[in-house]
């Protein structure tokens, strides 16, 4: 990509304008700018995890003490949170997924693919209501129509950003 | 087996005295409670809007209760779960001991086995220490509690020391009678929230 993407600028800002004081992440290429205005926003307290389920549960809590928050993960993390979100399912927890997408558009590495493609399926198995996005203007308005649901309309929300959109890496080059 | 310098005499403390003598001080604490027996343990203090029971999910109790130190910086946040409970989340010491939150005390009932399933025995019971873990996950103060001098001892530590602060209490598999305790989350969850927010 000759450019930054500058999607995540925008997607911050609706993260912001919908209230989001937690973010909770782990490292990804996809997410690295987002992360890395999470953590040098110093209104957001950004966590970073050993794995995508203490996410799920961190932003149950913060929830629960009257704080909105953002999971940041990638399609290989959502088979992690599937048990913990029984929990914000029996609670009605309000919770906010972004989910960069692997295993997909070009996918070179074959562990992905299985993961990748039964991300949406899963998400929806347990109750989470998933809003696809794959162009890179359409992003910032789909978390924001998302924040609203989850926050608003008191329900799971999983954003699943394509990989067309992030497009296809290829780290063997 | 391993962990020999630490290895406790026989095992006397009862889960439902200790978590009593806890929450006699609990002030305006908030307690997250993890599933199993720790649930029925407090809510024989009485129940309280400030106890969020989570009757089920094993492994969640300490990252909800660091989401609710964060969003509340000015009140003590205190989680009373189990060994097995704690065990199936491991990864959360380390989340916690990296961001240090000063206002959360995690203490495990360490009976060294699964309650809830006919004491089936824990890694606890083989040695592993969960005190040391979190003290090596960067809990600034970690407790490994056997008696009652010991508890008395770490109550002002569970309420006041600056945390993230980490005790495992040795108790016997003797249970106390379990509770008419609502395993409804939705209904638990919004007035623990209001309990927090003072609102709706």
């Amino acid at each position: 990509m000759a450019s930054p993407p500058d999607w995540p600028d925008t997607v911050f800002g609706a993260l912001k304008d919908a209230g989001v004081r937690q973010v909770a992440y782990v490292p990804d290429a996809g997410h690295a700018r987002l992360i890395e205005l999470a953590r040098g926003d110093n209104a957001v307290r950004a966590v970073p995890l050993t794995a995508e389920q203490e996410g799920v549960a961190l932003l149950g809590g913060a929830w629960l003490g009257g704080e909105a928050g953002a999971l940041l993960m990638q399609s290989s993390g959502v088979g992690n949170v599937i048990n913990m979100l029984g929990m914000s399912a029996e609670c009605r927890f309000p919770l906010l997924m972004l989910v960069t997408m692997r295993g997909e558009w070009g996918e070179f590495n074959p562990w992905q693919v299985p993961m990748g493609q039964a991300t949406q399926a899963s998400l929806e198995a347990v109750g989470v209501i998933v809003q696809r996005v794959d162009d890179a203007d359409s992003v910032a308005e789909t978390v924001e129509a998302a924040a609203r649901m989850a926050f608003q309309g008191g329900r799971m929300v999983a954003v699943l950003i394509g990989q067309r959109l992030l497009g296809a890496k290829n780290w063997d080059k | 087996m391993a962990g020999t310098q630490n290895k406790p005499a026989a095992i006397t403390l009862h889960r439902r005295a200790v978590v009593t003598r806890i929450l006699r001080d609990r002030g305006d604490a908030a307690l997250v409670c993890g599933i199993g027996n720790a649930v029925h343990d407090v809510a024989s203090c009485g129940d309280d809007a400030r106890n969020m029971y989570l009757a089920g999910i094993m492994g969640g109790a300490a990252m909800v209760a660091f989401g609710v130190a964060v969003a509340q910086p000015d009140r003590r946040v205190v989680v009373i779960t189990g060994d097995g409970e704690l065990l199936a989340g491991l990864g959360s010491l380390p989340t916690i001991g990296v961001e240090k939150p000063r206002n959360l005390a995690i203490v495990v009932l360490d009976n060294q086995a699964y309650g809830a399933t006919g004491n089936q025995l824990t890694h606890t019971a083989a040695g592993v220490d969960l005190a040391a873990i979190a003290a090596a996950s960067g809990f600034p103060s970690t407790a490994l509690i056997t008696d009652e001098a010991g508890i008395e001892a770490a109550i002002a530590d569970i309420y006041d020391r600056p945390g993230p602060y980490f005790a495992v209490v040795k108790v016997t598999t003797e249970t106390g009678p379990r509770l008419d305790v609502s395993r409804d989350g939705t209904y638990i969850s919004r007035r623990f929230r209001a309990a927090m927010t003072g609102g709706g």
